[in-house]
């Protein structure tokens, strides 16, 4: 029998399976009107370092406790891809907290208007006056939430304004696009103020040591149990008022590091899910029976090779273009990839979409990469130190190796470089000092022109091959709060696609899926942006 | 020997240890320190730009030069205050709290394990040279000799969960139907017998299982090996020809004078054996998802967490420094003549 269905018996109050005293203290103190619900497990390889989003050294693997924990304003809906798996929506942006909204003709003042019955989890109703404290402090406290704040132009407390219990308006410095679909990401959460305010100290005004360990929402799951270095686990919040009721009563997020064991965890069927499995899993896990294997590709994420401008041979255009015609895109697709994603590679010569991303006119090919190289002052090749990041081994390591090849047959002479996490974001995104690596960024914002703003503009974090283009900085600082409708909006950005190809210091390989393993009695799941489990929509199949 | 001079010479040899303590508070916070990358840009999180880098780095009082630095971390220490691990976002005092016993569990358990098995495996195999259990002696360390650590973990886990299911999943301590036991000791099999509780004894032990064979296989072969050539040295030494000419019955021989003549070096060989183990326990821990203190320090390593890996070192000196002591101890017990001429 498997566990999952030893606790779904538990809980359903099965009397036929003798439980010993000691059985799970969870079960026991279980509501009545649970009995009929069930448990999930879900295994990843992070680590949840704290339940605070806005919280200064708080991981990636952490946000999904924002997302499950936490209502926003509003949400994204959900579509079905091709293969019939779903996805997050980012045209369509849906209420979550606020039942409505409303936008001044200008585009300047936003106004909404709270669900009527939302409640925190301790029953206090959640007021206007709670979200403006939350997105005071997303402003405010600096780092990531502050940056991500700024890029729907929130900036300052000023901006928001608790009109009264149930309105709330923020005002913009001007109009911009990114404005609304930035209030769904995971950083806007709204948080119990008054739980909060009575945490705060003078030292720690916005009670961040409180909120690290006891979150304060009230979203669809609350956390019954954190074991920091083991696990998480979700309670259902039986009055959720901001959407539908989730599948599961209870949603046990444990810490798996090493991947081997989790394949063979999900394989036995002792977990439900696998979160974001690596590759060659998810092609020879599609192939088994019992387990389903959902891959999405990640929206606006590109693994790429990067050429420093501030490394002089890079500095000639055709340089760049002789390495971008040099690399065996093809065996790199197969061999590091799996033939998982999409391959960004091969495209036709010139920009007929604006979708991003799109392939790259690149692809094999010597000939043109010699009569390239030849034009240039490094007609004999020069050396150069080829570096990934250690964390993206899994990929950068074989596709390193098989760049090193391509580079190798027009002369580049490439050595390869490891370089450990913290190392990695210090030398290569902040001081951008590596003259050749392996790269990868993807947006929360869907939008190219908002991926062009982080990557091609100089002096920004992605752009860490110091690309500066005055009529690249031009058309992003057009585009990036222009509405998709705008004429001028894809003129704009086939212009930017088209320079990136021509300038091409960022080479596009391929773009990345994300990978989900779970077992056939799971269903529900979707993909996000933020490439973590969002535990509400699962149910039992 | 009193009893008197024993315990001074027991506190001289803890005063010496402070010294040792302080060099290597002072190596660690300087290495640290060198390691490349900077903490504060990873810990500023996905998109900082440089002013929230430099408000962290201000945060985390990296931007003091760093003797003053040192000073606050000693501070801090004098207060028994470890700082907090960035990467858990814990304290260090609670993180090793909680990771040091899960940690130890294991160690300990494959040391004793070891212990139990190896050093008979190797008195039988030097008292009867080139018979089956010598030929077994030296298959087993062989085998463990020349089998990795974390190839070892997962032989055993594809065979005995995934094919035969006989062990439970591999998902740390305890399974998900149970609760840790009260911490008292913080060892889980312990804590569950303390609270009188077999059901969670026996989980707790099903999960210990696979981990604690793979270490013990890993240590088994230096201390049989180490027994087995001590014996054979001790068996062929004088005095215990003269006792048996003497007329001494052979077990008496056997025990009394080669077996604790034979401990001295299986001692030490033991001591070595659980740095060994520490060191190799983080990959077991990795496998075995065993929330442990090896995979804590080396992710911490990874992401230049100054107070976590300060903390790390200071806790794995102050446990060489009293596994030292304890073994000098041991050799008194065992062996009279050690110090008697200082």
């Amino acid at each position: 029998m498997k566990r999952r269905d030893f606790l779904g018996g538990a809980l359903k109050g099965a009397t036929a399976l003798s439980l010993g005293a000691s059985v799970l203290p969870l079960l026991k103190s279980m509501p009545a009107q649970a009995a009929t619900s069930d448990t999930a497990v879900v295994v990843f390889g992070g680590t949840v370092n704290s339940l605070d989003i806005h919280r200064s050294g708080t991981n990636r693997d952490s946000y999904q406790v924002a997302i499950n924990c936490y209502d926003r304003l509003v949400t994204f809906g959900t579509k079905t891809l091709d293969d019939g798996s779903l996805s997050y929506d980012y045209d369509n942006v849906e209420p979550e907290l606020a039942e409505s909204w409303e936008i001044s003709e200008d585009g300047t003042v936003m106004t909404f208007t709270l669900r009527e019955g939302a409640t925190f989890w301790d029953g206090k109703p959640v007021t206007a006056h709670d979200v403006k404290w939350s997105f005071d402090r997303a402003v405010s406290l600096g780092g990531f939430p502050t940056v991500q704040m700024k890029a729907g132009r929130f900036t300052s407390p000023e901006q928001f304004e608790a009109v009264d219990d149930r309105t709330f308006r923020i005002t913009l410095p001007f109009p911009s696009k990114l404005s609304l679909p930035d209030l769904a990401t995971p950083i806007p959460i709204v948080i119990n103020a008054t739980v909060a305010k009575e945490e705060a100290t003078d030292d720690d005004p916005w009670a961040t040591d409180y909120l690290h360990r006891n979150p304060a929402g009230s979203g669809a799951f609350k956390v019954n149990r954190w074991d920091p270095g083991q696990q998480l686990v979700y309670e259902r919040n039986e009055d959720w008022a901001s959407g539908p009721k989730p599948g599961f009563q209870r949603v046990i997020v444990r810490e798996i590091p090493a991947q081997s064991t989790r394949r063979a965890l999900i394989e036995r069927g002792n977990v439900g899910i696998s979160q974001n499995i690596p590759n060659k899993d998810a092609k020879e896990l599609a192939e088994k029976s019992g387990v389903k294997v959902v891959s999405t590709p990640i929206e606006n994420c590109i693994y790429s090779l990067c050429t420093n401008l501030n490394f002089e041979p890079f500095q000639d255009k055709r340089v760049r273009q002789a390495v971008a015609w040099a690399i065996p895109y093809q065996a790199i697709f197969e061999q590091a990839a799996y033939s998982q994603g999409v391959p960004m590679w091969g495209g036709i010569a010139g920009v007929d979409s604006i979708a991003w991303p799109q392939p790259s006119p690149y692809d094999y090919n010597l000939e043109k990469a010699k009569e390239l190289l030849s034009q240039t002052d490094y007609k004999d090749g020069f050396d150069v130190p080829l570096s990934f990041s250690l964390s993206h081994a899994d990929w950068a390591e074989p596709a390193a190796l098989l760049i090193q090849q391509g580079l190798g047959k027009i002369g580049i002479r490439t050595t390869i470089e490891k370089i450990p996490g913290a190392n990695w974001r210090t030398i290569a995104l902040v001081e951008k000092k590596l003259p050749l690596h392996m790269e990868n960024f993807g947006g929360w914002l869907n939008t190219p022109d908002y991926y062009f703003f982080w990557a091609y503009i100089k002096g920004n974090l992605f752009n860490s091959y110091n690309y500066g283009d005055p009529e690249m900085a031009k058309l992003v600082d057009e585009t990036l709060d222009m509405p998709m409708d705008d004429p001028r909006y894809a003129p704009n950005v086939t212009r930017m696609i088209e320079m990136a190809f021509e300038d091409i210091p960022r080479i596009p390989l391929w773009q990345p899926t994300l990978n989900v393993a779970m077992s056939p009695d799971i269903q529900g799941y979707e993909y996000w942006f933020h490439r973590q489990m969002d535990v509400r929509p699962l149910k039992p199949a | 020997m009193s009893l008197a001079i024993k315990s001074r010479r027991v506190g001289m040899r803890l005063l010496q240890a402070i010294p040792t303590i302080f060099g290597i508070l002072v190596v660690c916070f300087l290495l640290t320190r060198a390691l490349p990358g900077d903490p504060a840009a990873y810990f500023a999180g996905q998109m900082a730009d440089a002013e929230s880098i430099e408000a962290v780095r201000k945060n985390l009082g990296l931007d003091k030069p760093m003797p003053i630095q040192f000073v606050a971390y000693v501070g801090d220490l004098a207060q028994g205050e470890l700082g907090t691990a960035i990467s858990t976002g814990q304290s260090v005092t609670s993180e090793l709290a909680t990771r040091l016993p899960a940690s130890l569990e294991l160690t300990l358990g494959a040391l004793l394990l070891a212990f139990v098995i190896a050093v008979p495996l190797g008195v039988m195999a030097a008292t009867r040279p080139n018979s089956w259990i010598d030929h077994l002696c030296r298959f087993l360390v062989t085998a463990g000799v020349s089998l990795p650590i974390f190839f070892t973990g997962l032989a055993l886990m594809y065979v005995f969960y995934y094919l035969l299911g006989w062990a439970p999943a591999p998902m740390g301590r305890l399974d998900l139907l149970y609760l840790p036991p009260d911490p008292v000791t913080g060892f889980y099999t312990i804590d569950a017998l303390i609270a009188g509780d077999w059901e969670v004894f026996r989980a707790a032990l099903a999960q210990l299982a696979l981990p604690l064979i793979t270490l013990t296989l890993f240590v088994l072969a230096p201390i049989a090996r180490m027994t087995r050539a001590a014996m054979l040295q001790t068996l062929g030494s004088e005095f215990v020809r003269t006792a048996r000419a003497a007329g001494l019955s052979g077990h008496r021989v056997l025990i009394t004078y080669a077996f604790r003549n034979a401990l001295l070096p299986v001692v030490t060989t033991l001591g070595m054996v659980f740095s060994f183990l520490l060191g190799a326990n983080v990959l077991v821990e990795k496998v075995f998802a065993w929330p442990g203190i090896g995979s804590f320090a080396v992710e911490a390593l990874v992401v230049s967490d100054y107070a976590a890996v300060q903390g790390f070192v200071l806790c794995m000196a102050l446990l060489f420094v009293g596994l030292n002591l304890l073994i000098d101890v041991i050799y008194t017990l065992i062996d009279p003549r050690v110090g008697e001429e200082s």
